[in-house]
């Protein structure tokens, strides 16, 4: 049961990441619609990015994540380098916990 | 001459912020390892996930359910989670190549982190390389991640202690912020997270990101869709500043 669980889950993922690929090749997609996908995939990842950053579960995420989060977007908006985003957003919410605060 | 010395600066770029990404991935990994070995799940079970599922928060979430003997669940909930690949799918088409073989492999390398890597890169004819290079340092280092993370089990260490938690939604949002820089994305987009995240605590996990999708209704705002029916490729004409 759980091996046979894990492959579909496995095959159903792959499906859907091989689904859209071979769709876009199909499907005859007017010039508007092709302006919709990429705005459509930004969508989805800062969705994922916040509520990644905000929601733990069904609840709020504390403060320690967010905070990170914070201070690694204020770097990117500076420009920062993306290995420096991500380094000091997670220094930021390990030292945060590391003092208590979560 | 230039352009090649551009090239190799850039490739650099990219290898050091793959390298960054998958030592996280390495980490998330191993706790993801460690976890599913508490749960009293067979070993093999996170490394067969690994490999065949290669998707992180449905993982996760699937091991948890699977733990309390929940397989059904486990699936639904899981594939629910990964609905997204299918737009993801649509977006980056066959930026991974028009072989067969590239589309069959490179379809299961396509990950949250790939998809916004890619589509992050303005050069179109670099995004190949950029999404064959992620993908296979991700699952490379997501599958050795969760190795470590069973045979180490719990002395691999917290990955919210050490904040890995932040640091992946800190490192889409760098990805993402560069294609917030046009007007009708940053209301898409912004519109889209705020319904997610107001859906997260009532809805299934999973369907709170595809409801971001919503978000794309706000393109029938007469101000917002000015330039969409222009000749030009769009995007790039619209308000530069900002």
């Amino acid at each position: 049961m759980l091996i046979a669980a894990i492959v579909v889950l496995g095959v159903g993922t792959y499906t859907m990441r091989l689904g859209g690929v071979l769709l876009r090749e199909r499907l005859e997609i007017s010039a508007a619609v092709q302006r919709l996908l990429p705005m459509a995939a930004s969508a989805l990842l800062t969705a994922l990015a916040a509520t990644a950053t905000l929601m733990a579960g069904s609840g709020f995420a504390g403060i320690a994540r967010p905070a990170g989060v914070a201070v690694g977007a204020l770097l990117a908006w500076r420009r920062a380098p993306f290995v420096i985003v991500v380094v000091v957003a997670a220094g930021t919410a390990a030292l945060l916990r590391l003092a208590g605060v979560s | 001459m230039r352009t090649v010395q551009r090239t190799h600066s850039r490739d650099r770029a990219l290898l050091r912020d793959a390298v960054a990404i998958a030592a996280a991935m390495i980490a998330v990994g191993a706790s993801f390892g460690a976890i599913t070995i508490t749960y009293g799940l067979p070993v093999w079970v996170p490394v067969l996930m690994s490999t065949v599922v290669f998707a992180g928060g449905a993982q996760f979430l699937a091991v948890g359910l699977l733990a309390v003997g929940n397989p059904i669940a486990a699936v639904f909930a899981g594939l629910l989670l990964n609905a997204r690949h299918l737009p993801f799918g649509l977006a980056v088409g066959t930026t991974m190549g028009t072989r067969w073989r590239d589309r069959i492999i490179g379809s299961h390398l396509m990950t949250d982190e790939v998809v916004a890597f890619t589509l992050a890169e303005p050069d179109p004819a670099r995004r190949r390389r950029v999404y064959w290079l992620l993908g296979v340092t991700l699952f490379t280092s997501w599958n050795v991640g969760t190795l470590l993370g069973v045979l180490l089990g719990g002395a691999t260490g917290d990955s919210e202690a050490l904040g890995l938690d932040a640091a992946f939604p800190a490192g889409l949002i760098a990805l993402i912020l560069p294609s917030l820089r046009d007007r009708a994305t940053r209301v898409v987009a912004l519109t889209g997270a705020v319904i997610a995240v107001a859906g997260t605590p009532v809805l299934p996990a999973g369907l709170p990101v595809l409801c971001a999708l919503l978000g794309l209704l706000t393109l029938f705002i007469p101000a917002l869709r000015r330039p969409a029916h222009g000749q030009e490729p769009p995007l790039k004409d619209q308000e530069g500043e900002n």
